[in-house]
């Protein structure tokens, strides 16, 4: 079976993130692209890497700067990075992240390049706020008068409900659905009961408070001297609660179905602030540097279905094509990370891998399987660690090699769920 | 061909375009030779009536003219034929100004001193809008004064006020701020500077183009354009010069008097009083010292640090790209402020990221401060911090060219420091202590690779102290030493190689003169007089305020290093230790020997300190409240002479056990490394100036009356024994 590149294997070498933090807290004054540009520079810092060896690096964001579209490029224009570095920006919700791993990935494969940065950034502190359609037409009117009258016109069309200024939704644009909507309509569909998506994130917040507690997180973890002032240090993601029990879980209201509902903001992710970047090196290359990789990409693939549909339900559909491409059965796979966007997405995504249903619309007749809980998001999840849309893939990746290096285990499978009904799988391996 | 001209002309449309490029020179200056250049072509140009307008453009890259050829000063032989250069380059840019062809001057790089002056006397100044493009009149710096007219044409197209903050401190002006001022008449891109100049000259000779009218407001109308205002801008001007100079520089005081006689008894009584002012000026004692300052350092800049045989090619420099910095407290911090200024990626270390965190606020007070004033932008700003990055670990010193230690004080502490990051360290980084005190040869003790340990002393603060002391141990390899000198001088350190030793060179020579302010303050001298002494004497700082700024703390623990090393010529003062154990470690802990107010800044003296001092001989009684008057009288000569004299007296000793390579690094490092007075020349140049005969009776006076501490070194006995000196006489 050929696996991805070919022959060329492509190295995840090392990632670094910063630590993830609610919006409105530690990062508030930060935007993106600062996020993207810490992340960055401390993964050339702490790799020892010559900056000259870089030759791509791409990003992913979900709500992109209007001033500065291209964070990608952003990022790149820091001084430890030549100047001639290919840099571009991708947006595949969720999966930005992962996005831009494969898409620097796939040039590697290629052989048109050997070495490139690769994460994302997300800052929901700092999410752009839009003049409404009446307010924008008005300005764009009096920007272009050319007398003092004309503006004063123009102005004068602005009525009271203009003002109103909008921002953006986490919304389907083609359905209307939110996020939350979407969720709790899957767990409606797929009968995920309130108790159970209580007790997953129970879960999550305990595996990731240990993980924290041992240093396992951290690690992955760079400090962040907070500028502008650097007051502050920030060491670790702030979401993650060690205290929180099933009885205050259960306490919490539905947010987006009030009668019938079962999502509410403790097992869903929230919102949050930060970046992530892994380096990515053909295998000859990072040897003959003398890296030590974290491990290889073994294979990926994305999928998609309507929206209107189970919007998070794709990862169900591309996690057996991955796993077709990497060769190999669930049954090889010794650790499971699943991006959590929701307990109710994360409980939908199992019983699909589990149903035949699900294993046909993707072409194949038999299940992925049942999901070991074992060896399933080992140190937590989004829902606990926090979920900057551009940033998560990119967590993911690194959460999952090293705790395989850390296991000495072989093969790691990795999903991400995506707005637009999108869903991404990837294998990894080791050595 | 290189042309043997320095002047080349052509001629486009009607204009000629004249290029000056001195030839063998990477900067262009004016010397005689050029001077008569001009002069022929100017006259040509004239006759020639194809020619209706010039343009004046550098052919250096990034670089106009740097202005008069200094060391045609130094062959100047009397105040007469200074006067008389003056007068004549006066002459010229006078005819330069009458010109039937008016002249465009296009600046793109410096635009120093006459060269400034020639551009004042043309009819149109360009200049680019390039952070190299600086105009300046630094004559004073080294004891002149503007003798083309500088002081006469500046203040009548910019203002007296402008004019006088230019002339007084001889400071560069940015492209923009010139521009603001109304010193240069249009703002450009440098690749279109010479076809702009071209098409303003034209417009000039058909009478077409618009003189921007600079408009100085409302205070510019009350201050620079009546005479009443300009009186009272120019005592003001008086005042604040003696007050800074203390009357020991005589050049900012004619400056002012040339400008004023410019206003009091017309023009030609200004251009008459700048010559001759100027020619006053270079023969003074000052601006002699000062031009071999300037050499000196000139000198250094070129000095790669290691002997060079001749024909040999230059050790092998190991270029330094990331700096490890291990200790992020306010030395590590601002050398690491210095480095990212330099494009230089930094790795900063510390124990707790609490500390580390504490770093980068000092890292960013630093580099925030230049887009405060605005000399970066904010996108600069940036991109340098973003090259600082702070660990508690080794992680990323993997690939760390150079590391440089500011951990605390203690050898032990610097050996394990030391150990653990040579452990992450590739062989070919090498190690730099910032120590000032403790040998290099004992820190590399822990080394398993000595060849690679150095020193690198700073001062501080970093980025404001100009001097960096390399360290050089016997066991350390030519090649490290090269290596950190060319990237100290990358950081824009004047840098002098030190033999390793306690102390090295400027600590060295520091310390008896601490120690005497301290004996003199147990002697019942008060704070402020011994302070106000050694300004008087040109300090930049009193030695008992210096004591405050470096904190008692260090101040003890050094001096205590010292005392080991050298024995009882360097035994500290009791005065010192008893305040040092009172807890008052100085500015930082805002208790010293002077008041402190909660931001740092110095009060008076807090005369509660005197309770703490040691009786010794005071002649006094503790009356409370008024013991400063109740101290010990000592004139201020004396307590000069007992300071600086075992100051020179350790530096001799310094050159003479090879401490140092020359009189002359010994002359830079203390001018620049404390502010020893510049316009002495440095101690070697002063001991000259003494006369060391003279300088060896007078420590044997005082030996005789304080036994042990001002014996005169043995190679001074013997120089005055032989009549030498440590420079030739010139």
């Amino acid at each position: 079976m050929a696996t991805f590149g070919n022959g060329r294997r492509v190295a995840i070498v090392a990632g670094v993130r910063t630590p993830f933090t609610k919006a409105g807290t530690a990062f508030k004054s930060l935007s993106a692209i600062d996020l993207g540009k810490l992340c960055v520079a401390e993964l050339i810092q702490r790799t020892s890497l010559s900056g000259a060896e870089v030759q791509a690096l791409v990003f992913g964001t979900v709500i992109p700067n209007v001033v500065a579209p291209n964070i990608a490029r952003e990022v790149a224009l820091m001084p430890l990075l030549p100047k001639g570095v290919q840099a571009f920006s991708v947006s595949r919700a969720c999966a930005s992240a992962n996005q831009a791993i494969t898409d620097a990935a796939d040039q590697i494969a290629l052989g048109h390049i050997d070495t490139a940065i690769a994460g994302g950034a997300e800052s929901l502190s700092n999410v752009p706020i839009l003049h409404s359609q009446g307010m924008a037409e008005a300005l764009v009117l009096a920007s272009k008068a050319k007398t003092f009258g004309g503006r004063v016109r123009a102005l004068a069309s602005v009525r009271p409900k203009d003002l109103v200024p909008i921002t953006p939704a986490i919304a389907e644009p083609t359905t209307g659905e939110t996020m939350g909507q979407s969720a709790e309509k899957m767990a409606k569909i797929n009968n995920i009961s309130r108790e159970e998506q209580d007790h997953f994130a129970l879960r999550s917040h305990r595996l990731a408070a240990a993980g924290t507690a041992d240093g396992r997180l951290i690690a992955e973890q760079m400090p962040v001297y907070v500028p502008p002032r650097f007051e502050s240090v920030v060491e670790s993601d702030n979401g993650i609660r060690s205290d929180t029990s099933y009885e205050a879980l259960s306490q919490l209201k539905p947010v987006f179905d009030r009668k019938y509902g079962s999502v509410t903001a403790g097992n869903a992710s929230p919102l949050t602030d930060g970046g992530a970047c892994v380096l990515l090196m053909s295998e000859e290359k990072a040897r003959s540097l003398g890296y030590e990789p974290l491990g290889y990409i073994r294979s990926y693939a994305y999928a998609a279905l309507d929206p209107g549909e189970q919007l998070l339900q794709a990862p169900v559909l591309a996690a057996p094509v991955a796993l077709h491409r990497a060769g190999l059965t669930l049954r090889d796979i010794d650790l499971v990370e699943m991006h959590e966007a929701f307990a109710a997405q994360v409980l939908s995504n199992l019983r699909g891998f589990e149903s035949t249903y699900w294993a046909e619309r993707a072409g194949f007749s038999e299940p992925v399987g049942e999901v070991d809980q074992s060896r399933l998001n080992v140190m937590g999840g989004s829902i606990a660690i926090g979920h900057p849309f551009g940033a998560t893939g990119s967590r993911i990746t690194v959460t999952l090699l090293n705790e395989l290096r850390r296991r000495d285990g072989q093969f790691g499978l990795m999903t991400v769920c995506a707005a637009g009904g999108m869903g991404f799988a990837m294998v990894v391996e080791r050595g | 061909m290189a042309s043997t001209y320095a002047l080349g002309t052509e001629i486009v449309n009607g204009v000629a375009v004249i290029t000056i490029d001195l030839p063998g020179d990477p900067v262009n200056k004016f010397n005689r030779a050029v001077k008569d250049e001009f002069v022929a072509l100017f006259d040509r140009l004239e006759r020639d009536l194809n020619v209706r307008a010039a343009v004046l453009i550098s052919g250096k890259k990034d670089s106009f003219i740097a202005g008069a050829d200094i060391e045609e000063f130094l062959e100047l032989k009397s105040a007469a034929e200074a006067e008389r250069l003056s007068h004549e380059g006066q002459l010229l840019l006078d005819s330069i100004h009458e010109q039937r062809t008016p002249l465009v001057v296009a600046i793109h790089g410096a635009c120093m001193g006459g060269a400034l002056e020639l551009a004042l006397a043309s009819h149109y100044r360009i200049a680019t809008d390039h952070p190299k493009t600086v105009l300046a009149l630094p004559e004073v710096q080294i004891g002149l004064i503007p003798g083309a007219g500088g002081t006469q044409r500046l203040p009548r197209l910019i203002g007296v006020r402008a004019a006088l903050d230019m002339i007084l401190t001889g400071r560069n002006v940015r492209a923009k701020k010139a521009m603001q001022i109304g010193l240069i008449d249009e703002l450009v891109h440098p690749a279109i500077l010479r076809k702009i100049a071209i098409q303003r000259a034209q417009e000039l000779a058909d009478g077409t183009v618009k003189h921007r009218k600079h408009s100085g407001g409302m205070t510019g109308f009350l201050l620079d354009e009546n005479p009443a205002g300009r009186r009272v801008v120019l005592k003001k001007a008086r005042e604040e010069t003696m007050k800074k100079t203390r009357g020991n520089y005589p050049a900012p005081l004619a400056a002012i008097d040339a400008v004023e006689a410019g206003y009091r008894g017309g023009a030609s009584h200004g251009y008459r009083t700048e010559s001759r002012l100027f020619g006053e000026m270079s023969m003074t004692d000052v601006c002699r010292q000062l031009i071999h300052i300037f050499f000196a350092t000139t000198a250094l800049k070129k000095d790669p640090g290691v002997p060079v045989q001749q024909g040999a090619p230059l050790p092998e420099i190991v270029p330094v790209e990331k700096v490890g910095i291990l200790g992020a407290g306010f030395m590590g911090a601002g050398i690491a402020s210095v480095a990212i200024q330099q494009g230089t990626l930094v790795r900063m270390k510390d124990a707790d990221h609490g500390r580390v965190a504490k770093g980068f606020a000092a890292v960013r007070d630093v580099v925030k401060e230049r887009l405060t004033k605005r000399q970066i932008t904010k996108v600069q700003y940036s991109d340098i911090m973003s090259l600082l990055g702070g660990t508690t670990d080794y992680s990323g010193f993997g690939n760390v060219d150079l590391v440089i230690e500011a951990v605390f004080e203690d050898i032990n502490v610097k050996h394990q420091v030391l150990r653990e990051v040579e452990a992450e360290l590739k062989p070919s980084a090498i190690f730099a202590s910032n120590t000032s005190t403790i040998p290099i040869a004992q820190i590399a003790e822990a080394s398993s690779r000595p060849e690679r340990v150095v020193g690198m002393h700073f001062f501080s603060p970093v980025h404001k102290m100009p001097l960096l002391e390399v360290i050089e141990a016997d066991a350390t390899d030519t090649s490290v030493v090269a290596s950190v000198v060319a990237y100290g001088k990358k950081l824009g350190k004047t840098v002098i190689v030190v033999h390793d030793g306690p102390g090295f060179y400027v600590n060295r020579i520091l310390t008896p003169y601490i120690n005497e302010a301290g004996r003199l303050l147990d002697q019942g001298a008060a704070i402020d007089a011994i302070d106000n002494a050694l300004l008087d004497f040109g300090f930049p700082v009193g030695p008992i305020t210096l004591v405050d700024e470096v904190g008692l703390d260090v101040g003890a623990k050094a001096g205590k290093i010292m005392y080991e090393a050298f024995g009882e010529r360097f035994a500290p003062p009791s005065s010192m230790q008893a305040v040092v154990a009172s807890g008052r470690y100085g500015r930082k802990v805002k208790k010293g020997f002077y008041l402190y107010d909660d931001e740092g800044k110095k009060g008076d003296v807090d005369q509660s300190v005197y309770t703490l001092l040691a009786p010794g001989s005071r002649e006094t009684t503790a009356a409370s409240g008024n013991q400063a008057q109740s101290r010990a009288q000592i004139p201020a000569s004396e307590i000069q002479q007992r300071t600086v004299l075992p100051m020179l007296n350790e530096a001799a000793r310094c050159l003479a056990e090879n401490v140092i390579r020359s009189a002359r690094d010994g002359d830079v490092g203390a001018v620049f490394g404390f502010g020893f007075p510049p316009f002495r020349g440095g101690p070697f140049r002063y001991m000259d100036t003494i006369g060391i005969s003279e300088l060896v009776k007078k420590l044997e006076e005082l030996n005789d009356r304080f036994p042990g501490r001002f014996e005169p070194a043995e190679v001074l006995v013997s120089m005055a024994r032989r009549g030498e000196r440590f420079y030739p006489e010139t």
